[in-house]
């Protein structure tokens, strides 16, 4: 389990809720999840998904420091098994997927082909968005991948809206909103939670608490550290989640899935995890320590958490090492291919502003 | 085949850092993520991890050196246990094919006019065909009603917009006809709601959001612009988003300051938006059609003074305007005036004025802001050598602003005097109706000004 927040101080504020939450006593909740029970096939797709977004992004850091990505890139190393759990929950192509600008993990995890991913990144004709969003603007529509935001919180909204045409098609999708701890604090997530649970939508509001908003860390900037509880007011239950295993990420994914499927409306999942990069790439990461970060790695890595039941299932180390040689391939090859795919055409420019002609 | 480690950028902007201390030494085994070495930039000292599994081999920039350029090779990496490693990248981005290079705008608002498709022309209303004198708002109801009657896809949302029937009593009525499923009322909450109507047409619904008036929207502005407007263009054309924004914009009746004010500039200078704004009952109802057809977004600017003119509307089965096309409302050879929305009412009167005084004014109304039909302008312009715009809004960076540079840039030969801004004054709105009065355009201002474009 990722570094626990500090528990807060009881209060008198603290206790007069109390018997608040008690009156909703008999409100219907979601069950306590438990941890998936993944086949051996399940884990070593769990680990092939895992190890690919830690080597693409490693490999996307490389091609930053080498000039060939630009502007901003913020970098998933970490956080793996809370993309890979959720979205191996989801069916593709009825669900939909919607995040903020830390969003190549989540792609990667849809089986979107990394190398239109890479070859965004580096801002070429062959990208993902034809070279002209970048890391933060990418889409999928094919995959219900519905981006890729910059603007903090947005997606939540977008989100909502989302799940209401789920809601209104009756197509019976379920729409995933991922949001970070910063995103937690801002003001449109709670418009949206509003509306959500008011008008039952199929959604599952995912805040991925990494515990840094860029430098600011949960407890310097939530006056309720504890995320999961942040729809109790709009009545939508929240479950705190261990967000390193990929296994306890798939298992709270399966009970949200089905609390929204019946109808319940939203649910909010907090996945405690942890990035090991900076914000972006241009951050020296001086609010924290060396020391956390490596103790981090140490204990909590969510793909040596993979590896281990791996092995625990009879799987061969050199099963695995063919697996992680398969991966470098792969990324190098992607790596190839956004390096030597030509840039846009300069007519590009002009194109896709509009749809329609006037 | 080892890896070389070259000198990284740390931050957008960087060129060149110090290497101000190595963490690794010759003959260190690293794995991916351990510190390799510390790097001063203007900005910061970064901590510089490894990406790859390997044995440290040789170290080539000592630590303490100053001004080591971005894609210096600082050391050797030999890889693991023989594994081929990949070839460093090669920092040279080829370009693209020069022979394609694009034909230059001259400036951005050529490049806006160009987007125009000449041939539009509003549709022919057949010989014989009845009018019926019906109100904006009436005409803004019926368009919607006959939007939602054709497409399932089709829903309006927004504060008081079903059990209340309108704040203004434009979605009067519909609520009845369509149900609570495609008419919904939302909570005082224009972000959130903006953001939902904008994610459910990206997931392929045709929302219609009502804003109770756009001084709200102000709330919601970022979805407008930064969500819809932008995300065609990000996306490589990949993901649309058809919404209509929709509400009344510009000055209402003594509300003051915060109540009253023309977004149609703010909207119109944004690329990926289309920007309507209509004036009388036909037009209203013929492109708010056309824009909950358009695969684009739109803003949709009403006004809550017109909301109960009547005008005639012609009765035809499906009455469909082009977008981005101005319409000559009366012709005329001596000078012409140029407004949209409440202006228009203005400027129509202001040239029954100017004819009494022997001055033939033409009035054009512009209808879509963005884009804007500049062609009807210089054609009008080349007959009268005069020109003078008409705008309910402040003056500054108005759209009579781009009018006037848009003539400037491309009319300059036809032009006989400068052109005018007619517009309010430069302040916010004041509440006193004096002071209100004093703040806003009439129509003796329009003919004070068209006189003096024509000099008398």
């Amino acid at each position: 389990m990722a570094k626990p927040t500090t528990p807060r101080p009881s209060r008198a504020t603290a206790k007069a809720a109390a018997p608040a939450a008690g009156a909703d006593h008999n409100r219907p909740r979601p069950q306590t999840p438990t941890d998936y029970k993944a086949s051996k096939d399940e884990l070593l797709e769990f680990y092939r998904q895992m190890v690919l977004i830690r080597r693409f992004e490693e490999k996307a850091g490389q091609l930053y420091g080498l000039g060939l990505i630009g502007g901003f890139c913020h970098l998933y190393i970490g956080q793996e098994a809370v993309a890979v759990g959720i979205q191996s929950a989801l069916k593709p192509g009825k669900d939909s997927v919607i995040t903020g600008y830390r969003d190549h993990g989540h792609m990667l995890a849809y089986g979107i082909d990394p190398n239109v991913i890479m070859a965004e990144l580096t801002g070429r004709e062959a990208g993902i968005s034809r070279g002209k969003g970048g890391s933060m603007h990418m889409f999928s529509v094919e995959h219900k991948f519905f981006g890729g935001h910059g603007i903090v919180g947005a997606q939540v909204s977008l989100g909502a809206g989302l799940g209401f045409a789920h809601k209104y098609n009756g197509d019976g999708g379920v729409c995933v909103a991922y949001f970070g701890d910063g995103a937690a604090n801002q003001g449109q997530v709670y418009e949206s939670f509003n509306m959500a649970e008011l008008w039952k939508l199929p959604i599952i509001f995912v805040i991925e608490n990494n515990q840094y908003a860029m430098g600011t860390s949960v407890n310097r900037s939530s006056a309720e550290d504890q995320l999961y509880r942040r729809g109790e007011s709009f009545r939508i239950p929240g479950l705190q989640v261990n967000g390193m295993d990929v296994l306890a990420v798939r298992g709270a994914t399966e009970e949200a899935l089905k609390w929204v499927q019946e109808g319940n409306g939203p649910i909010l999942l907090e996945m405690k995890t942890y990035r090991y990069r900076g914000h972006s790439m241009s951050d020296p990461a001086k609010y924290r320590s060396r020391e956390e970060v490596q103790a981090m790695r140490d204990k909590s890595d969510p793909i040596e958490g993979v590896k281990k039941y791996l092995i625990e299932a009879g799987v061969s180390e050199d099963d695995i090492k063919v697996i992680d040689q398969d991966i470098r391939k792969t990324v190098a090859e992607a790596a190839d291919f956004a390096e030597t795919s030509p840039e846009p055409e300069l007519s590009e420019l002009y194109t896709d502003v509009l749809v329609e002609q006037y | 085949m080892g890896i070389v480690i070259k000198m990284p950028a740390l931050s957008p902007t960087m060129e060149e850092g110090t290497l101000a201390k190595w963490l690794v030494k010759e003959g260190d085994e690293v794995k991916s993520g351990d510190i390799l070495a510390e790097i001063e930039t203007d900005k910061a000292t970064m901590e510089f991890e490894a990406v790859d599994e390997g044995k440290i081999g040789k170290i080539m920039i000592a630590e303490g050196t100053e001004g080591v350029k971005v894609g210096t090779v600082i050391a050797e990496m030999a890889g693991e246990g023989g594994e081929e490693a990949a070839p460093a990248p090669k920092a040279e981005a080829p370009k693209a094919e020069a022979a394609s290079a694009p034909k230059k705008a001259e400036s951005g608002t050529s490049k806006l006019a160009s987007d125009v498709k000449a041939s539009v022309q509003d549709p022919a209303i057949p010989e014989g065909t009845e009018f019926v004198k019906t109100t904006v708002r009436e005409a803004l109801r019926d368009a919607m009603a006959e939007e939602m009657r054709k497409d399932e896809r089709v829903f309006v949302m927004g504060e008081e917009v079903a059990e209340y029937q309108g704040a203004y009593k434009v979605t009067q009525g519909l609520l009845d006809e369509f149900g609570d499923k495609r008419v919904i009322d939302t909570p005082i909450t224009e972000y959130g709601f903006a953001g939902i109507g904008t994610g459910a047409a990206m997931g392929g619904l045709r929302p219609i959001v009502e804003f109770m008036t756009f001084n709200f929207a102000m709330q919601a502005i970022d979805h407008i612009i930064n969500s819809a407007a932008k995300t065609n263009y990000m996306s490589g054309g990949q993901m649309r988003c058809p919404i209509v924004f929709r509400g009344p914009n510009g000055a209402a009746s003594r509300v003051g300051a915060q109540h009253s004010q023309n977004y149609g500039p703010w909207y119109a200078a944004v690329p990926g938006l289309i920007v309507i704004a209509p004036y009388d009952a036909a037009d209203a109802k013929g492109l708010l059609k056309a824009a909950i057809r358009s695969t684009d977004p739109v803003v949709f600017l009403e006004n809550e003074l017109l909301y109960g003119r009547s005008f005639d509307v012609p009765k035809l089965d499906d009455y469909v305007l082009p977008i981005g096309k101005a319409r000559i409302m009366r012709a005329g050879k001596d000078v012409t005036l140029v407004s949209y929305s409440i202006g228009v009412g203005l400027a129509l009167e202001a040239a029954e004025t100017l004819a009494g005084e022997g001055i033939d004014a033409e009035v054009i109304d512009l209808r879509t802001l963005r884009p804007l039909d500049t062609a009807t302008v210089l054609e009008s312009l080349k007959k009268t050598n005069r020109l003078v715009v008409v705008e309910e809004g402040w003056p500054t960076c108005s759209i009579a602003s781009e009018i006037a540079a848009v003539v400037m840039e491309q009319g300059f030969d036809d032009l006989d005097a400068p052109v005018l801004r007619v517009t309010n004054e430069d302040v916010p709105l004041p509440y006193a109706a004096n002071l209100e009065k004093a703040a806003l355009i009439d129509a003796s201002r329009v003919v004070a000004a068209a006189k003096k474009v024509c000099y008398k």
